[in-house]
Parts: C-alpha cells; structure tokens; sequence
C-alpha cells in the first residue's frame, strides 16, 4: 500500500528536530533512512500525524576516530560503515557485520542510528554495540545524556530513548590491542533478518551477543569458548514464522560452534 | 522547512531535466516518477522494499523508490531506467539481456538493470556468486536468475577484455 497522509517537516538542527518532537509530541516520529519506518507506514502498521525528516542535518553523520573511542554519527549510512577505513581497522567486528544488513539499495539508505532506535530483535548493529559495549549519546531538551548499550536495549523494538529526544550518536570504546572479534549468521536468503546471529568480541573476556533468539540480543559473557557455549543453552527463544523454538536453540549452537572458533 | 506541511513544492533533477512539481508529503518517489512524469519503467511491486522494481539512482547510488518520498529526493539528481537508456550506459546489458533470454515478463528488468550497472562499477569483474550476492535485493519470478546471473557475467568479461 501506500504512506497515510502526513505532514513533513525538514529540519536543518538537532535543535530545530528537538523543538519539533516537543511540539508534536506522540504525533511526531523521526524519518532517519526509513528502509523500515516507510514499510511500516506503507503497511499501515504506524501512522503519525507529523514526519521529521532528520536526513539534511550533517551534523548526524560521519565517523569520527579519537584517542580512546570511534564515534559513529546516528545518520551514518551503512554503506559508510561498509566502505570506512577507519571502521575496518578499529571496529572490524561492525564491518564483518554489514554485508549480512539487508542489500546495496537498503544499505545506501539506511542509517546506523535507526537501526539501533528501532530495535529489531533480529538486527545486527544492535548485536554489535552490546558486544563492543559502546555507548549511546542522545540528545533531548535538557541536554545530552549517555547511556551505556546494556541499559539501551529494553526489548521488543524498546529502547531508553524517550518521547521528544533524539540518538545522535554511539561511541564506541577503542578496542585493546590484541582483541579480537568474529559475526555469524543464518538467515534463509542473502540478506534477510537473521534466523539467528552472533556478534562476538574477545578483550579481557569474551562477550557474545546473540540476536534473533528474544526480545533483544542476548550478551553471554565468559573467560573462555568453552564457558560461552556451556550457556547457549540458557537462551530461550520463541519459534516464529521461519523456525520452532528448538530448531532456533539447535541453530544457535551450530552457529557459536562456528563462529566462535575464530577466538579459541 | 520547519513547519510541517502536507504539500511540497519540489525541484529535482530527473534523467537530466530539471523539473519542479508540488507534491503530497506522502507520495512516494516511485509514484512521483510514474505519475507525475509517466516515467512508467520504474515497477512497484511489494512497496515495502522486498522485490527491487522500484530501484533508481538517486545522486549516483542505487535506492529503493517505495522507500524514499519524493519530498526527500528535492534538490537531487535521479536516474531511471528510461534515462539510462538513451543515455545508452546500460545498452550493453540490455543487449545481453536479450541475447541470454535474461528476462519473460519483463517486470523485474528495469530494477535488476540498474542494480547491475551499479554493481559492475563498485565490482568490476564479479564472481557468479558475487552478482546473486548483489543482485538478492531484486526479485525475479521468472527466470531462475542463471540467464541474469549469464548476462551479466559476460558484460563484466566483455568489459574487463576491453580494459586490458
């Protein structure tokens, strides 16, 4: 189908975007790359009164390296992240991530800050920033305040993200030297929403975040591979219409077998 | 553009030519090119951004039309397959097309035309696996996609034979 009807506003500032979430409230949504908010207006599943188009505020975008983290702009597109340098070299757990992110006419658009707004169970980045424990800037009428990954994702499409602010951004800790990390996933088709993925990032202990198996990804955190596949087996996800529950469970074993060799 | 609005006045430019309509926020760019321009080669299949017909190049890059409002293409430059057809750029795969019976209905064929020029750019001489990689974003319910997958590959080789 088609978008219901709307009213569009473009704003040119963070400032100007905050004045008009606080204007409009509930009716207002914020139009980041919209390759999942125009499909949920297309299918009627979400109808707001107001769109703010974030897309031609510079300020949102871009990678930014310094001493002690990688900042990575709300409005940064994936193919950005796809083709970084800097991005390869410091977070090459999220760059190992992209290929899997849908295809090259999605990735033009889309962005990383909606991705990790919206929250879908089954996303990638998501995965990534509670792997690489990065932390969320976001924006709102008092000011900026950071929030740590862990406390960011609250569950189905939840985050910590309130009514009238906005993510501008995630900084991402610089990892230590002699880190490493490895991404999985299977899905059905080359780009579809994973059936089960994992994000897995080894510093001084082994962080593995599984998505596509809750509400949200699930941090298993241990000193060893062994100590991280001995708990796959206390993640409880629910069938859905590709996969029963246990076949979802099976899969994500097989998957931390494979991926997680890579950090033996 | 601060307050919001139901209508836009817009400027864009499509195929080369400048052009100035006022539209509904809603509009989606794929509708904005087929009934605003009669620019009919872009498809929309699923409007939800599954299938791929709707593709067109927006400032060079390849973009979903259902997933883009034509609000937000003001002050861009945008392709379709009618442009890049008498500019002659994918005359070589429409040819190839043909000649490796690379499409029945058609439907699919301007979108998966315009993903596989963008594809021989940022990947030269792709592997066979490398264009179903490129090209899963494109939906085709005829053929099987090994005559697409055919077609492609050999204006890769006949463009990598050139540049040598």
């Amino acid at each position: 189908m088609k978008a219901p009807r709307f009213a569009y506003a473009r704003p040119a500032s963070v400032a100007e975007t905050l004045a008009l979430l606080d204007r409009h409230k509930d009716d207002a949504r914020v139009l980041a790359g919209g390759q999942s908010l125009v499909p949920m207006l297309n299918f009627r599943v979400a109808a707001p009164r107001v769109l703010v188009d974030i897309n031609r505020i510079a300020a949102l975008s871009g990678i930014r390296v310094t001493k002690t983290h990688v900042r990575i702009g709300a409005l940064t597109r994936h193919v950005e992240l796809e083709r970084s340098p800097d991005v390869a070299k410091h977070l090459p757990l999220v760059a190992a991530a992209m290929p899997h992110i849908a295809h090259p006419a999605i990735r033009n658009r889309g962005t990383f800050g909606g991705s990790c707004a919206l929250a879908d169970p089954a996303a990638e980045l998501p995965a990534c920033a509670l792997a690489l424990e990065a932390t969320f800037v976001i924006a709102g009428k008092k000011g900026e305040r950071r929030v740590a990954a862990e406390d960011f994702f609250k569950g189905l499409y939840a985050t910590a993200l309130k009514p009238g602010e906005l993510l501008v951004a995630a900084e991402f800790p610089l990892p230590k030297p002699g880190s490493k990390s490895a991404f999985g996933e299977l899905a059905r088709r080359q780009g579809d929403y994973a059936m089960v993925g994992i994000a897995a990032h080894r510093s001084t202990k082994l962080r593995a975040a599984f998505f596509g198996v809750g509400d949200r990804p699930e941090v298993i955190e241990a000193d060893t591979v062994e100590g991280v596949l001995s708990k796959v087996e206390t993640l409880a996800p629910r069938a859905d219409l590709h996969a029963s529950a246990a076949m979802k469970l099976h899969l994500a074993k097989v998957l931390a077998g494979r991926v997680l060799k890579e950090l033996a | 553009m601060n307050a919001p609005v139901e209508t836009v006045e817009i400027e864009l430019t499509v195929n080369g030519e400048r052009v100035k309509r006022s539209v509904p926020a809603r509009m989606s760019l794929a509708d904005f090119l087929r009934t605003e321009l009669e620019l009919t080669g872009t498809h929309l299949g699923c409007e939800h951004g599954v299938c791929g017909a709707c593709t067109v190049r927006v400032d060079g890059e390849i973009v979903r039309g259902c997933l883009m409002f034509a609000v937000q293409a003001d002050g861009c430059k945008v392709d379709t397959v009618e442009g890049l057809s008498e500019s002659r750029e994918i005359e070589e795969l429409q040819s190839a097309f043909v000649l490796t019976n690379a499409l029945q209905c058609g439907f699919c064929t301007p979108g998966i035309l315009i993903a596989a020029q963008s594809l021989l750019r940022d990947i030269p001489n792709p592997s066979r696996e490398q264009i179903r990689e490129y090209l899963s974003g494109n939906y085709c319910r005829c053929t099987g996609y090994q005559a697409i997958v055919d077609a492609i590959e050999a204006v890769a080789k006949a463009r990598a034979g050139r540049a040598r």
